[in-house]
């Protein structure tokens, strides 16, 4: 009996060969314990070395293997073949952001985006080590610890249509991250994150709600993002109301 | 830090296509909510305008409320109790997202958050209604 296979239809692009991208169809071995980047894995070493993909870890962790498996942002490394079986699979460049070639996309202005939000502990004045840790109470860690899971592989930013439609939008997963340091109660940089309430930042979301529910973390920074608007919204009353009171 | 940035000239840039919004039903519930408010805003102008009748007198307002109870009217009004409806619901299940509820140290669930919100919408809407019936009657 002949060995059941699956198709994969991949985006394919090579820059200064292909003016737009195209799809190409490959059919692979099926596997039960396969998930699509076994299967890209299988292609790259078997049938077609030029396909180009990002991956790492292949264990949820390092969040190099974002995709669009059937239109849904993925990591390749945990979206199964036998959740797709018998029928093709289609796998392309995460959306909303650049092709440079294949799979793989130009992340710089992620990059640059959770830059400007300063994702680190920030001081006023740093102590000596020898004084010790800065130490918190678990209700302290609990108030931002889901934020801490994300794992920068901006399936948010490839669910989120405002992205898609508004570049400039500071974006999910780089929002979260800064309002994951502003509840840190070791921190004391919230003044320096004001990219965070630009409009460009908080104000640009519109709560779709997408980037909560693609996270393969259930990081929720759409939860990060509304409460951030209600802190913001807050604190400029109370600037209005008690300009003394400035901390 | 200059870090390695890809060719610009070498980028492949997709277009989000106007009809993203139908590509996904999470997308297009979205539309739908975001819709709703342009039919509560309509409703909130008959509404004043119905309210501006007052004050040219009793037959002017009578004549209003019966031209708003021809078929049509009668349709737009549903279309909106249907759009306020979803609205509203909609407007629990963000309250639950934005302000998380604790109880001692536990974490209220969102959708029980989002349930004693229409349960307290019920209950005022329902004595509203009392109330008005209590009056014209």
């Amino acid at each position: 009996m002949s060995e059941p296979t699956i198709t994969l239809n991949v985006t394919r692009y090579r820059p200064g060969k292909d003016s737009a991208p195209t799809v190409q169809s490959y059919p692979v071995p099926y596997r039960e314990d396969w998930v699509v980047l076994d299967a890209l894995n299988h292609i790259k070493d078997q049938v077609d070395g030029t396909l180009s993909y990002r991956w790492s870890c292949r264990m949820g962790v390092c969040g190099s293997c974002g995709m669009m498996v059937n239109g849904v942002p993925k990591l390749t490394c945990a979206a199964f073949l036998r959740d797709y079986y018998p029928r093709p699979i289609r796998v392309e460049p995460l959306a909303n952001f650049p092709i440079i070639r294949d799979l793989v996309i130009d992340i710089s202005d992620f990059l640059d985006k959770l830059k400007s939000v300063k994702p680190w502990i920030i001081r006023k004045e740093e102590k000596p080590v020898t004084e010790g840790e800065y130490r918190q109470t678990p209700q302290e860690l609990e108030a931002f610890h889901q934020f801490t899971q994300c794992i920068n592989c901006m399936l948010c930013y490839a669910a989120c249509p405002v992205y898609g439609l508004e570049p400039k939008f500071l974006g999910p997963a780089a929002i979260a991250l800064g309002y994951r340091y502003n509840m840190d109660s070791r921190d004391q940089g919230k003044e320096q994150r004001a990219v965070i309430g630009n409009h460009d930042g908080i104000w640009d979301c519109t709560f779709v709600g997408e980037c909560s529910v693609v996270c393969p973390k259930d990081v929720d920074p759409a939860a990060a993002i509304q409460r951030s608007k209600v802190d913001t919204t807050k604190n400029w009353f109370q600037s209005i109301l008690m300009p003394w009171g400035q901390r | 830090m200059s870090g390695t940035r890809p060719e610009q000239s070498k980028l492949y840039h997709r277009k989000m296509p106007a009809t993203w919004w139908l590509k996904k039903q999470s997308y297009f519930l979205f539309m739908l909510r975001e819709l709703s408010s342009v039919f509560i805003a309509l409703f909130l102008v008959v509404y004043l305008v119905q309210i501006y009748q007052l004050t040219k007198g009793p037959d002017a307002y009578i004549a209003f409320t019966q031209k708003l109870s021809s078929p049509g009217w009668i349709l737009f009004h549903v279309v909106v109790l249907l759009f306020a409806v979803y609205h509203s619901i909609t407007w629990f299940q963000s309250s639950a997202v934005v302000l998380p509820v604790r109880l001692g140290e536990r974490l209220v669930p969102r959708q029980t958050v989002t349930a004693l919100h229409i349960v307290a919408w019920a209950v005022v809407s329902l004595a509203v209604l009392i109330l008005f019936l209590a009056l014209k009657g």
